[in-house]
């Protein structure tokens, strides 16, 4: 590992102050799970590292406002998850964050650094052996033609098809959820929409925030469609893996049992999280049956672009929206 | 009474690096920490023993406990937080050591498997359902094992065989000695939840 400056601010302020005056490359560290991994990895090698894993600023759950949760960014995944109101109105949030990672993990890594959680493409952490986009511009792409199971179907280019890791920014991208930023020019907003970026020809950009910008706080529409909600997740064992496939589905019927609201968005299949905004048309004024279901998967997956060893994820991700709509219809009262 | 220790975590290349040290510039609150590449002093403890040590920011705290305490119960299996070999408890809770940097647990309480048993060597419940269970083989993972079982059990989330099952995937034994270490959680949960049985 390279040595990097270390420092521990002891405000919100004081780590704006040091990102701002932070040299060109410095990184943030919370629970570190990532960031100090691919440190030891050597494909991470920041120059100085602002520690703000312990800033109380940060650390608030509020589920008390009936139109809105907010979760400061320092929040570790495991008190999101376990939150009893999370838990019962927003079953999709506690479960994306349930699902992903162990219980030791979830109680280091904060639900602000897992928003922008780095792939698992073997070839972008396998190091230099492995030419690699990510890692090094212009080396080219180990897995076009590779080894890509996991790979991307949607949001790949010729650079990069390395897929989004994470599960919790899925889940908040079907909610239409924000996140609040602070950095040396003020506070703004940014949808999680807007966060992640594809790869385009520059795969080694991965989100819209700024070097100096410290994410400090997520908010989540509170909707009914929130309780009738969950996040369907299918990996190679039955826990403690990245997906092959996940869905954060959510549906909210009126009172003829026609459904009104429906919200779909994909993981493991994309360069970053991937909503379907087709496929929820396909559900909105129909009823929830297996058929609708089947519609809105095959809707979902229209646009797929499979490579060599990827393509088997279509017809799961078109069964695993199904099953995740199942699910949340059961949740939603139909 | 407080350990003192220094060096330079066994890695050589340290001492070479000492020459490319940056630091950050000012900041304003006292309380600030400002460290250079080099070293910084964090103070913890260590099963309830205080501990001072100097250290370099990249050292893990699977290392320092390792290399710099003696504590070589707490396993290192993969280094990369996917085998929970490294499992301990901060303050509590579980956390892998391996994706610690040991410079962030200054001020904070880490207990290991060293920190389970009584003083007298008496083993802890859960210890001793290993034993009864035969849970183990080689017995590499077991400390890593016994600390997640105590926090999944601390937790309450050992209310059924899944929810143990899901509470302990964070730890992998390539022995397979999974049937085992369900069954010592099991039966260890049912003894300390269990009124009857306390005292």
């Amino acid at each position: 590992m390279r040595p990097f400056s270390y420092a521990v601010p002891a405000t919100l302020a004081e780590a704006v102050s040091a990102l701002a005056a932070s040299e060109p490359g410095t990184k943030i560290l919370a629970g570190g799970t990532t960031l100090y991994d691919l440190m030891k990895l050597d494909i991470e090698a920041p120059p100085a590292v602002v520690d703000v894993h312990r800033l109380a600023e940060l650390a608030a759950i509020d589920t008390t406002r009936p139109d809105e949760f907010s979760f400061g960014a320092g929040a570790r995944m495991a008190d999101v998850a376990d939150d009893p109101v999370v838990r019962r109105d927003f079953p999709v949030l506690a479960e994306s964050l349930a699902k992903a990672a162990s219980q030791q993990l979830r109680n280091m890594a904060t639900v602000g650094g897992n928003l922008l959680q780095r792939t698992r493409c073997g070839y972008f952490r396998g190091g230099p052996a492995f030419p690699c986009n990510k890692r090094e511009p212009g080396s080219g792409c180990s897995a076009i033609g590779g080894l890509d199971r996991g790979h991307a179907l949607f949001g790949a280019g010729d650079a990069c098809v390395a897929t989004y890791p994470g599960d919790w920014a899925v889940a908040l991208l079907a909610f239409d959820a924000e996140i609040d930023v602070i950095g040396p020019r003020g506070v703004r907003t940014v949808a999680v929409g807007d966060l992640h970026v594809e790869p385009g020809d520059d795969p080694q950009r991965e989100h819209t925030l700024a070097g100096d910008e410290l994410i400090v706080r997520i908010r989540v529409p509170v909707t009914p469609s929130g309780r009738g909600s969950t996040y369907h997740k299918i990996r190679d064992r039955e826990s403690y893996a990245f997906a092959l496939v996940s869905v954060a589905a959510g549906v909210a019927f009126d009172d003829r049992g026609v459904v009104e609201d429906c919200r779909i968005a994909l993981g493991g299949v994309a360069t970053r999280p991937w909503r379907s905004p087709a496929a929820e048309a396909v559900l909105i004024g129909e009823r929830l049956t297996e058929a609708t279901a089947r519609r809105a998967g095959e809707q979902a997956f229209a646009g797929a672009r499979p490579g060599t060893g990827n393509a088997f994820k279509i017809e799961l991700g078109i069964r695993a929206v199904g099953d995740a709509l199942r699910i949340a219809g059961e949740r939603a009262g139909r | 009474m407080t350990a003192i220790v220094r060096g330079s975590g066994g890695n050589p290349a340290n001492a070479a690096d000492e020459g490319v040290c940056l630091a950050l510039g000012t900041m304003g609150s006292a309380e600030s920490t400002i460290a250079s590449a080099c070293r910084t002093e964090t103070t913890f403890t260590a099963n309830g023993r205080p501990v001072r040590v100097e250290l370099d920011p990249r050292e893990s705290l699977l290392d320092v406990l390792r290399e710099r305490l003696g504590l070589t119960g707490t396993k290192k299996g993969c280094d990369h937080g996917q085998c929970g070999a490294c499992t301990v408890h901060l303050n509590g809770r579980r956390i892998v050591s391996c994706l610690t940097p040991a410079v962030q647990v200054n001020g904070q309480a880490v207990t290991t498997i060293e920190g389970v048993a009584d003083a007298d060597g008496t083993l802890h419940p859960l210890q001793e359902a290993f034993i009864d269970n035969d849970a183990l083989q080689c017995g590499y993972c077991t400390p890593g094992q016994v600390m997640s079982g105590l926090a999944c059990i601390a937790e309450g989330h050992a209310g059924s065989d899944d929810e143990i099952r899901e509470y302990l995937s964070g730890n992998l034994c390539r022995c397979g000695a999974y049937a085992g270490i369900l069954a010592a959680v099991r039966e260890t949960a049912r003894r300390l939840n269990s009124p009857v049985s306390e005292g």
